[in-house]
């Protein structure tokens, strides 16, 4: 099993705690002049999402996670899983719910996603940052609106709800940012 | 844009102006400045400090990690009060407050102990302070930092006792810590940020096991006769009234290299030069070494080393 010494830590790096794959977030080295050497770290559990605080005695070595970013396809999704294929080689890969999480209500099928893999099991799936999807009901805007005025929810075919200008109007495709799950425009 | 310096141009007029004013300072006191070797025979044992080496045709050289064992060779040839700024090499340390080679300013002070290198620390970092930073100074011993801050006896407490203390304060630790590992960790993650910002604290009279190359006081319990100062929470400078005794340095050399060899680390050959000019006789007195970049950032209320330096090891 690949392992990193704490002189290889730096933010971005995943590697193993208790059992849960975690990516470091920040690395602070603290060391007295005359004394023992420290890397003080903060590490994001990728299964929960929780950051928690770690001091390591420096020179100790941690297991690597085997924890890879993949773009991928989503294809469709079942009763249970959401399917995502690589393009290049075909592979399918079933991610379940919590790894799919909030990125559920953004998946349009054909678009590419960036699935992260943990020993090659889907741990997390990133949507595209901007998604067009159609919108499948919203109130009429009424008239005498002006494109700088209020917002009106509208729900999307992957059945988010975001909120668009009152001169957006059921069946159009808009664009949204998934990252901020606001409008950008109608596409 | 990686070959442009991480300093701005002011922070470097005012590294050039800082050391002329240490030069100018010592040369008030009547200090006289004195060149060492950078490459050595002989390295520092000591088990916390990594050097980097060269392998020469002559053998192998270590880049010292600071130039005490040649000055205090000087010391004891009669060269008298000297001090010195080299640049020195330290392997594995990088961060905010750490690059792998930094500048040191070094002085010794022959008929000196502790107690009065401190006063002349002080008057050295007031002397520099132009922009008038730095606050109130406060002495304490090691002892009463730790119990102020920390709620631990630095001398009685055994580690399961200090790891307790550490798990209470929160510290989740990775990796086997012995007594004064431990100690290390509370002083830097805990007592050190909590002192005053701006406060030039002395931090004296260290548990014997932390001795490295002071005296050790005898009595109960017997005290290491160093001391350290930060700013604020940062440490700046680390001084011993210095261990003249050529036996006990041996031991202490035999000691380390024992642990360094427990450890697994490289061996280090002990600077037998040293222990020669020991057993001719060290004059009594008390050296002290000052981190010269770091002393540049609390001047100019910086936080971040690279932000000192020309080029540190990343643009380096």
């Amino acid at each position: 099993m690949a392992s990193y010494s704490t002189n290889e830590f730096k933010s971005g790096l995943k590697i193993l705690m208790d059992g849960d794959p975690c990516v470091i977030v920040e690395n602070e080295f603290v060391k007295p002049g005359k004394g023992q050497a420290f890397n003080r770290v903060k590490i994001r559990n990728l299964k929960t999402g929780r950051v928690l605080d770690k001091t390591f005695k420096s020179g100790e070595s941690v297991e690597a996670a085997d924890v890879i970013d993949t773009e991928m396809q989503y294809l469709y999704a079942d009763d249970e899983f959401w399917h995502f294929m690589v393009p290049d080689s075909f592979e399918q890969y079933a991610a379940g719910e919590t790894a799919v999480a909030e990125a559920m209500k953004w998946l349009k099928e054909q678009d590419m996603c960036v699935v992260t893999l943990w020993n090659n099991v889907p741990l997390s799936v990133a949507p595209p940052n901007f998604v067009e999807l159609k919108i499948t009901q919203c109130d009429p805007g009424i008239r005498g609106d002006t494109a700088t005025g209020g917002t009106k929810p509208a729900t999307l075919e992957t059945g988010a709800v975001v909120k668009v200008p009152l001169f957006v109007n059921e069946g159009d495709v808009i664009r949204v940012d998934t990252r901020t799950g606001e409008y950008v425009s109608r596409a | 844009m990686s070959w442009r310096p991480g300093a701005p141009p002011a922070l470097l007029h005012r590294r050039a102006r800082l050391l002329s004013d240490l030069r100018a300072f010592f040369a008030r006191h009547g200090v006289l400045e004195v060149e060492t070797p950078y490459l050595s025979a002989a390295g520092t044992t000591d088990p916390q400090v990594g050097s980097l080496s060269l392998d020469l045709p002559g053998g192998r050289r270590f880049l010292h990690t600071s130039p005490e064992f040649p000055m205090k060779r000087l010391l004891a040839a009669g060269v008298g009060d000297c001090y010195q700024m080299a640049r020195v090499f330290r392997a594995d340390e990088a961060g905010r407050h750490h690059n792998p080679e930094f500048t040191l300013l070094e002085w010794y002070r022959v008929g000196l102990d502790h107690h009065r290198l401190m006063d002349e620390v002080e008057a050295l970092v007031r002397a520099v302070d132009h922009e008038g930073r730095a606050g109130e100074t406060r002495r304490l011993t090691y002892a009463q930092a730790l119990a102020d801050h920390a709620g631990v006896d630095a001398h009685g407490d055994d580690a399961p006792a200090l790891a307790r203390r550490a798990r209470d304060l929160g510290l989740a630790v990775e990796g086997e810590l012995d007594r004064d590992a431990w100690l290390d960790l509370l002083l830097s993650t805990v007592v050190c940020p909590a002192f005053p910002p701006g406060a030039l604290t002395f931090l004296y009279d260290y548990p014997a096991s932390q001795a490295a190359l002071a005296r050790i006081r005898p009595g109960d319990p017997p005290v290491a006769e160093r001391f350290e100062l930060y700013w604020g929470p940062l440490e700046l400078a680390n001084g011993f009234h210095e261990l003249g005794d050529a036996a006990e340095q041996r031991r202490r050399f035999a000691a380390e290299r024992t642990v360094r060899a427990r450890r697994g680390l490289a061996d280090v050959p002990m600077d037998t030069h040293l222990l020669q000019a020991l057993e001719a006789g060290l004059p009594d007195c008390a050296g002290v070494a000052l981190g010269v970049d770091r002393l540049l950032m609390a001047l100019s209320g910086e936080d971040d080393i690279r932000r000192v330096l020309a080029f540190d090891a990343g643009r380096a």
